[in-house]
């Protein structure tokens, strides 16, 4: 398997240089040329993670260079895993972009799309910081693009606001890197996690400095309070389906979170210890409730799904902030559900937006087609809000499970913050679809977009499949978590040499 | 030397925050650009301060190190990129909008 490790970083880098040379100007052909290779991304997808289920860690040195010098990916469960999340998203958001005509409205989506993918793909197999850093640039210049798509006053004034939180994230990025590599002398993550516990006691400080500030970096990319202030903007003034290819992105820092905390900075390493995960719980209580207040408060449906979005950012790192292998596995079953919940309530605003008036929820408007949309959108409501049938509900009750031993604070936090969310969203749907205009005059004729519908019913079966499959899906995550936290084949898998 | 270059680094990212908290595109960007400057020299300064020492093993008893040269390379071509970005989004939003405030709130209420 070793070379197919690359492919998920080079294929898309490859179809989306393609487009933009060969097929520039030709909407067809570019729908076709990228269909076919996220069909075929989810191929390799799949296969890396049967690979990494398999055979466990594999690395891939790029150039042939030995780790810690050359840049190494590492093929893991967990980059494999996130890897299979996003070409499943990636599918989904680029048959709905073309299914709605999104991709029309501007010259070059599905190029951006794939050079996003490629950066996302990148970031999660890297096993080296630095190389990390440039994959979320990459995937920050993509999302910009993306961000604009379809043009607007408004949306470029918003994306104005989004590059520039971003651009000091990356400054605050580079500054730990840079105190990481005074320290240690290494940017290998496997290579960090072998010197740092044999650090001198003198540096110690400064590694402290270095792990907070990489923790910010990530919280930014989560969206963690008080870093939220980015997302609603952002995501509420990007195009529909772009928010919800953008639920991966959230993820992205969720996941690097995941990697340093267990990997890089662990519980018993003596100079951070408990630090981490000690400021992670209240920034993701505090982020969970003002999610969950955001939801009661929003004005209009994509802000809406924007603190649903947050929200969702705050239950996963709730069970990160947990740190041991059974928080793990919760937040990697919550992160699998919240990115297809989100993905899924972007898609209906979206196609709510087609069919009313304008998207406030203040003043009523009919809808078009009320009764499918209005069923999607109780399908997504019952998904963020954890309810069951779907697997919000499990995603909870695992976290709930994990912190069992501290339910008296954790659990009031997450119980009350879920119905005040079941709150805002039933408020939310009855005022969508339940109350009528005050003219009483029918709605536009719905427009005729059976693949855009299509994309968002395959997204809400993958919500299905998830809770149908969550044994054994469960049972793989704490696999998955338990291997996550004992890194010696992670390690091993970079054949790093042990100095003399 | 260490003195010089820890208080440039400072300065240079104090007017960059400062900068960056105006109210209006142009200076934010402006201050963005300190504020990447502050973080290449800082870069540069983790591979330990030098004089007089080439990059190369082999040439001098104790070569500088090389990483941080490759990465501060790096950081300067992204931070470049991400500039000259940021400075199209900002007249586009110019343009479009009439005034180069960047602060969405106004026309919200």
């Amino acid at each position: 398997m070793t070379h197919w490790i690359i492919a998920p970083v080079v294929l898309p880098a490859f179809i989306a240089a393609l487009m933009v040379l060969a097929l520039r100007g030709h909407l067809g052909l570019q729908r076709i040329a990228s269909l076919a290779a996220i069909l075929a991304l989810n191929a390799i997808a799949l296969a890396l993670l049967w690979s990494a289920t398999q055979n466990g860690p594999e690395a891939y040195f790029l150039g042939d260079w030995p780790a810690p010098f050359g840049i190494v990916l590492v093929l893991d469960r967990l980059s494999a895993l996130m890897v299979a999340l996003l070409a499943f998203l990636a599918l989904i958001t680029a048959l709905y972009a073309i299914g709605s005509g999104w991709d029309a409205k501007g010259a070059h989506f599905h190029p951006l799309l794939h050079f996003l993918l490629m950066g996302v793909a990148g970031a999660f197999l890297t096993g080296d910081a630095f190389n990390l850093f440039v994959f979320f640039e990459v995937l920050l210049i993509a999302s910009y693009g993306l961000m604009i798509h379809g043009g607007g006053d408004r949306r470029t004034r918003a994306g104005i606001q989004y590059i520039a939180f971003n651009l000091v994230g990356s400054s605050l990025f580079l500054i730990a890197l840079a105190l990481l590599y005074g320290v240690t002398g290494t940017l290998n993550m496997a290579d960090l996690a072998m010197k740092l516990p044999t650090l001198p006691e003198g540096d110690a400080a400064l590694l402290r400095v270095a792990a907070v500030m990489l923790i910010l970096v990530f919280a930014i990319k989560g969206a963690l309070v008080p870093l939220q202030f980015w997302l609603p903007g952002t995501y509420a003034n990007a195009p529909g389906v772009v928010a919800a290819l953008f639920a991966i992105m959230t993820k992205v820092g969720a996941y690097a979170t995941l990697r340093f905390t267990i990997l890089v900075f662990p519980t018993d390493l003596p100079a951070t210890g408990t630090l981490i995960p000690a400021f992670l719980l209240p920034a993701a209580l505090v982020t969970l409730a003002i999610g969950a207040l955001g939801i009661l408060g929003a004005t209009t449906l994509p802000r809406l799904a924007a603190f649903a979005a947050i929200a969702s950012m705050g239950t996963a790192f709730l069970a990160i902030a947990h740190m041991t292998p059974e928080g793990t596995s919760a937040a990697l079953y919550y992160i699998l559900h919240s990115t297809l919940a989100t993905a899924l309530i972007f898609l209906v605003a979206d196609l709510v937006s087609r069919r009313r008036a304008h998207l406030d929820l203040t003043s009523p408007a009919p809808v078009a087609q009320n009764g499918l949309i209005a069923s999607l959108f109780l399908a997504a409501a019952v998904a963020l809000a954890g309810m069951p049938p779907l697997s919000g509900f499990i995603g909870k009750l695992l976290i709930l499970d994990a912190w069992r031993d501290q339910a008296f604070a954790i659990w009031p936090a997450v119980l009350v913050s879920s119905f005040l969310m079941l709150l805002g969203l039933a408020r939310a749907g009855s005022l969508l679809f339940w109350k009528p205009s005050e003219t009483g005059a029918p709605a536009d004729p719905a427009p005729h977009e059976p693949l855009a519908l299509t994309a968002t019913f395959a997204l809400l079966a993958g919500l299905v499949l998830l809770t149908l499959a969550a044994g054994p899906v469960t049972g793989w995550l704490d696999a998955t978590a338990a291997s996550l936290h004992d890194p010696a084949a992670y390690i091993a898998a970079n054949r790093l040499k042990v100095a003399p | 030397m260490e003195a010089l270059l820890a208080s440039a680094i400072g300065l240079l990212t104090a007017v960059g925050i400062y900068l960056m908290l105006r109210l209006r595109t142009f200076p934010v960007i402006l201050g963005l650009t300190f504020l990447s400057y502050a973080v290449n020299v800082f870069i540069f300064v983790s591979g330990r301060l030098a004089v007089n020492a080439a990059p190369i093993v082999g040439t001098i008893d104790t070569p500088a190190d090389p990483l941080p040269q490759a990465l501060v390379l790096t950081a300067i071509v992204i931070s470049f990129g991400m500039t000259a970005v940021i400075m199209i989004m900002a007249i586009g939003g110019h343009l479009q909008a009439g005034h180069d405030r960047i602060d969405l709130d106004e026309d919200q209420a």
